[in-house]
């Protein structure tokens, strides 16, 4: 596939991660330009996690090269904190900040890293919560929210910083059945309107429905790197096929 | 037991006098040392679970240093054994010269042994808090100062009151220590009262009850700040 330069937000060369003795991240590449959705998918410890973490540096790696819109994040100069604040990040297990309220929560980054005044962090906050549909739950503490409740208050979260992409590790494996799609209908909408997306997720359907490519790994490799209908038409790694046929079944 | 009973003898002059101004100087020991403690105990918790390993390897060796030598040695060793390490002017003022020297050795050294300690249950707040809630605080691209300030801290000492609490209460069963080097605080105080009237029983327990009394107190306060610290869902009991 061709991709221009210019459109390029994130570039993955060659990159190895070990844990110890544990190679968790085998000589990966990728590429995701501006505005597509990208599924990474594969068995539990392919590497998915790891692979999303390093691409904001939250997990360094041994070797390799990841730029983030022309910025490296490998290298040692690139000014981290203020990169990640670019990059919209949403967690497994939400990781809201248990001591703030949902308005707190989504004001905090914008207030203390990207300076907004009070006035500006709240007019935000509130826009976002219409959003993801949470006005009414604004001054409530995340203990007090469900799970999908929860994960779309973070989502506001990342998305109160003006990201360039977003990042989603798992972001409803954590969630009850019934709360799954009120967090993917709000990853739809985003994904509709633009935000370029890495989604490490099982969820094959929302897969089907917006990503432009999916990803398989395993064991640390990219096995598969194809375009989703190729993926869902005919998966050309017997790996990929297999785990297909498992999570398709029902 | 041929023993003479005179309770009164707590409430006659000068005893009442003496009693409450050990008191005062026990209080005044155990907070100039708390504050000690607790100031150097976060930073050095905080320096513990620091990303840098210079700061780690720097709080790891004070804990094992002030951690593992019993307080009274350390007491001693600041007191008898620090001063003749300095120079002749700095050695005398120390001894001598400085505001209270006999006390501020005691609160120097029971406020570091405690950081020490501090340091340990603040560290472990915040590990319990955990490796994700700071990966989020930096994922919207906050520094890792600003991570403590704003995320873990916050969390960590909600988490950590009740054996901070104990803490407390221990410098100020501690601070007893002090007498050993010469601070007439309440312990002492009341040995004096013993020797001076020969009422030892009532002088004992006498000083038993004031620390009940203060220590209960303590325990009283600080679940009221449990309870108000509380996050809502949680189900803190207080500290107890």
């Amino acid at each position: 596939m061709n991709y221009e330069k210019s459109n390029m937000m994130i570039k993955v060369k060659s990159v190895n991660k070990w844990y110890g003795k544990i190679q968790v991240l085998n000589d990966c590449s990728l590429n995701v330009s501006k505005g597509e959705v990208i599924v990474v998918c594969g068995p539990s410890g392919s590497g998915k996690s790891s692979l999303i973490k390093t691409i904001n540096g939250l997990e360094p790696v041994n070797s390799g090269e990841i730029i983030v819109s022309g910025i490296s994040v490998t290298d040692k100069s690139t000014n981290l904190d203020q990169m990640r604040s670019k990059i919209g990040m949403v967690f497994q297990n939400f990781e809201l900040f248990p001591h703030m309220n949902v308005t707190e929560n989504i004001k905090l980054g914008q207030t203390k890293v990207l300076r907004r005044t009070n006035e500006e962090a709240e007019q935000k906050a509130q826009a976002l919560l219409e959003r993801v549909d949470l006005t009414e739950h604004a001054h409530k503490y995340p203990s007090q929210l469900s799970g999908g409740q929860q994960q779309r208050v973070a989502i506001a979260r990342g998305l109160a910083m003006e990201p360039m992409a977003m990042l989603f590790d798992e972001p409803t494996s954590a969630l009850d059945p019934e709360m799954i799609n009120e967090v993917l209908d709000v990853m739809v909408k985003l994904a509709k309107e633009g935000m370029t997306m890495m989604v490490v997720t099982h969820e094959m359907g929302f897969a089907r429905k917006v990503a432009d490519r999916v990803v398989f790994m395993d064991y640390g490799k990219i096995i598969e790197d194809a375009p989703s209908q190729d993926f869902f038409g005919s998966p050309r790694s017997d790996r990929a096929q297999e785990f297909l046929s498992k999570v398709l079944n029902h | 037991m041929n023993y003479n009973w005179d309770w009164g003898i707590l409430f006659r002059d000068p005893y009442l006098g003496w009693m409450i101004g050990a008191l005062g100087w026990t209080i005044v020991i155990s907070i100039l040392a708390w504050i000690i403690a607790f100031s150097l105990g976060s930073l050095l918790g905080i320096f513990r679970t620091s990303s840098k390993k210079s700061l780690r390897l720097i709080a790891t060796c004070y804990v094992e240093l002030f951690r593992n030598i019993p307080l009274l040695v350390q007491i001693f060793l600041w007191y008898f054994v620090f001063p003749e390490f300095l120079t002749d002017e700095w050695s005398r003022w120390v001894k001598r010269d400085m505001p209270y020297p006999a006390l501020t050795t005691a609160v120097v050294a029971i406020g570091l042994y405690t950081a020490s300690r501090v340091c340990e249950q603040v560290r472990s707040g915040i590990k319990a808090v955990g490796e994700d809630q700071r990966q989020a605080g930096r994922a919207i691209g906050m520094t890792e100062v600003q991570v403590y300030r704003f995320v873990l801290l916050p969390n960590a000492y909600r988490i950590i009151l009740p054996p901070l609490t104990s803490e407390f209460l221990t410098i100020f069963k501690n601070s007893s220590l002090a007498l050993t080097i010469g601070v007439i605080e309440l312990t002492a105080m009341t040995r004096q009262i013993e020797e001076y009237t020969f009422q030892g029983f009532e002088a004992f327990t006498a000083a038993t009850i004031i620390y009940s009394l203060v220590t209960f107190t303590v325990m009283a306060l600080m679940q009221q700040i449990d309870k108000r610290t509380a996050l809502p869902g949680s189900f803190s009991k207080g500290a107890s």
